[in-house]
């Protein structure tokens, strides 16, 4: 087992140079002046050519590939990411302070994929071809197929628009002007809804709830109906094994053989897909915050893809990057936790 | 293959797939007897009023709207907006019928390429093993760390505007998944007696992986083929709803479900006033790719040999 995690760990530092490799591919796409452009924060600059050099010359911008890319690994280190103009602040310190809030929103999706993917696959699998089974199965394939824009925009239409109970945006004006301004409301986590509770708001909890239900149901619905969709067949195919068909000759109650011999077996392959799509649910936040004006990373990615504000959008796209590989690492090492065969692979 | 085809058309949930698919293709081919287009550019939807609000289904062109087209020698077809316009004023029924070529278009274009990158670089891996499988593999990992969504963001906001662009950027982050299914299928595969009699015989690597590999091991691919190309109209779709996908005006479905984004509230007071903006591309999306995963998910249900006979 530890020879297994320390092999994968030594990979690490090597995809994660990979990834960045190809991401300074992207980058190199641009041309010299776009590439300086995402350094520049003040567009003074651009007109004055001493001032512009003298960036050329900091950032190595015209120097060969490989140098070129040596030089950018160097500032990125660094944590320099250039200047994001749609922030207006540097490109670190536009994600970190975006960082909690979409961590908030992705953190608290875990929660539904997980029970409600699972728990209606394991009811569809038992009432196999049943009306019900038929019926989640149905509901499932559309989920799957409404893409998350559109299924977002109909929350935001039915739920807002109409009802007016679950508005966009992270915080209502009055609220914001006590988490923000007031010198009374402590910051402990930067998740709102904890730090609400921490400091004994209840009403800034509900706030801030209300807020996150919509975007939190656009984020996982998919993953949910995707995880259903693996539950019922693992578990479809797990009812069928011997050691089922043993439990219930011996007279086992069928509460017990579902329950506690099946669903434990059928869930192994179900932990590393349900991994995979916690992680999936990272592409989703860029749409599902746009969709709900959610000012997190997702929204601030996209506003800078449509201003062309390439440092930014480049920055986002390694932090997921880091994110993902990080997170699929761990998945695989808690699915080798859980599943003995995977370590001897 | 016979077996297959009765299958799907036994089955409801792919028979209902099959149709819809049908009437996709039909909007797609009698697009130009469907709406008519005004310009020399069919895919540039013609706007029926300088309005920037979207107007209610059954809109009638405005004066000054058609004073232009007229002045420009354009024969007027149709003079109504049957599904409104979104906002601009732009046709929201011509901005679906020709988007349906658009998403046919990018679906079965970036399905192939990126199927036949996937297959070529994971059957070498698979075939040749070694030192270029562990090669391959790896940058297979790579590209896949980037989240797609994201992934494809980027590279088209670096490309620039254009729908060629977005396809560009589906088929460069989307071939992976083909390459580790073939990759898979074919190690099973190459063990086994036929291969080695081939190779017995002298029979040469490359014709070996196209003539003996190749045709038994092709069908998990076409299958996932399937599925991904409702998938990759969406990602189009959501590309275009982000603001980086295709130029203003084009028929394209996600611009115009991106037109709708701004009033999808409504007005106060009047909660919803502006449903067509969404409903009708909306429904669009949904169906077509609804209809690709019905027919795709039932093919799954019938290749795999675990559950046949469950059916």
């Amino acid at each position: 087992m530890l020879s297994y995690i320390i092999r994968r760990l030594l990979i690490l530092p090597l995809i994660l140079l990979g990834v960045t490799f190809l991401i300074f591919c992207l980058f190199s796409l641009l041309s010299p002046m776009e590439r300086l452009a995402t350094y520049v924060n003040n567009p003074s600059v651009l007109k004055n050519p001493q001032a512009a050099q003298r960036l050329i010359d900091k950032y190595h911008l015209d120097d060969p590939f490989p140098a070129g890319y040596i030089h950018w690994l160097k500032s990125l280190l660094k944590l320099d990411l250039g200047w994001s103009a749609t922030a207006n602040q540097p490109v670190w310190e536009a994600i970190m302070q975006r960082l909690p809030a979409t961590m908030e929103l992705v953190l608290y999706s875990i929660i539904p994929v997980i029970l409600v993917g699972i728990w209606l696959g394991v009811i569809s699998a038992v009432h196999h071809n049943d009306l019900l089974d038929q019926t989640i199965r149905v509901t499932a394939i559309i989920g799957w197929s409404l893409p998350t824009f559109i299924f977002g925009l109909l929350i935001l239409f039915i739920f807002y628009g109409i009802l007016g109970w679950l508005p966009p945006g992270r915080l209502s004006t009055w609220a914001q002007y006590i988490v923000y301004t007031s010198e009374s409301f402590k910051h402990f986590t930067h998740f709102i809804t904890i730090d609400a509770l921490l400091n004994g708001r209840l009403d800034i909890f509900w706030d801030a709830l209300k807020h996150l239900i919509a975007p939190i149901i656009t984020l996982s619905y998919i993953s949910w109906a995707y995880l259903l969709r693996i539950t019922r067949s693992s578990m479809l195919e797990t009812l069928r094994k011997d050691y089922i068909r043993t439990a219930r000759a011996k007279g086992v109650d069928e509460k017990t053989v579902i329950y506690q011999h099946a669903r434990k077996n059928a869930l192994i392959p179900v932990v590393t897909v349900a991994g995979m799509m916690i992680i999936g649910m990272l592409g989703g936040v860029v749409i599902t915050e746009t969709v709900f004006t959610y000012p997190g990373l997702g929204f601030w990615a996209a506003s800078s893809a449509q201003q062309l504000d390439y440092g930014s959008v480049i920055g986002f796209a390694l932090l997921f990057a880091f994110i993902m590989v990080i997170g699929n690492l761990i998945v695989d090492i808690s699915y080798a936790l859980i599943d003995p065969r995977v370590r001897l692979e | 293959m016979n077996r297959i085809i009765r299958k799907l058309l036994n089955n409801t949930a792919s028979l209902i797939g099959l149709l819809l698919l049908l009437v996709f293709i039909l909007i797609a081919v009698f697009a130009p007897y469907l709406a008519p287009p005004l310009f020399p550019d069919p895919y540039q939807i013609p706007r029926m009023s300088w309005d920037v609000e979207p107007q209610p289904p059954g809109f009638p062109m405005s004066d000054d709207m058609r004073f232009v087209y007229e002045s420009l020698g354009k024969p007027i077809t149709r003079d109504k907006a049957i599904f409104g316009t979104a906002q601009g004023g732009y046709d929201i029924f011509y901005g679906l019928i020709w988007g349906t070529r658009t998403a046919f278009r990018i679906g079965i274009i970036t399905v192939t390429l990126s199927m036949l990158i996937g297959v070529i670089l994971g059957s070498l891996s698979a075939y040749f093993g070694g030192w270029l499988d562990e090669l391959l593999m790896r940058i297979t990992d790579i590209f896949l760390s980037i989240p797609f969504l994201v992934a494809a963001m980027v590279l088209t906001t670096i490309l620039g505007r254009g729908l060629d662009k977005v396809m560009i950027a589906l088929v460069a982050f989307g071939w992976m998944g083909y390459a580790r299914v073939i990759r898979g299928s074919i190690l099973s595969t190459k063990e086994e007696v036929y291969v080695m009699a081939a190779k017995a015989l002298g029979v040469k690597d490359f014709r070996i992986i196209a003539f003996h590999l190749l045709p038994n091991t092709i069908f998990p691919v076409l299958v996932q083929a399937s599925m991904n190309i409702g998938s990759m109209v969406v990602t189009a779709a959501a590309l275009s709803f982000l603001g980086v996908g295709a130029p203003l005006g084009y028929a394209d479905w996600g611009q115009m479900v991106s037109f709708a984004r701004n009033w999808i509230i409504g007005s106060p007071g009047k909660a919803g006033e502006y449903w067509y903006a969404v409903f009708f591309p909306g429904i669009f999306i949904v169906l077509f790719v609804l209809s690709w995963n019905l027919v795709g998910d039932t093919l799954r249900d019938i290749l795999d040999p675990r559950l046949r006979g469950e059916l």
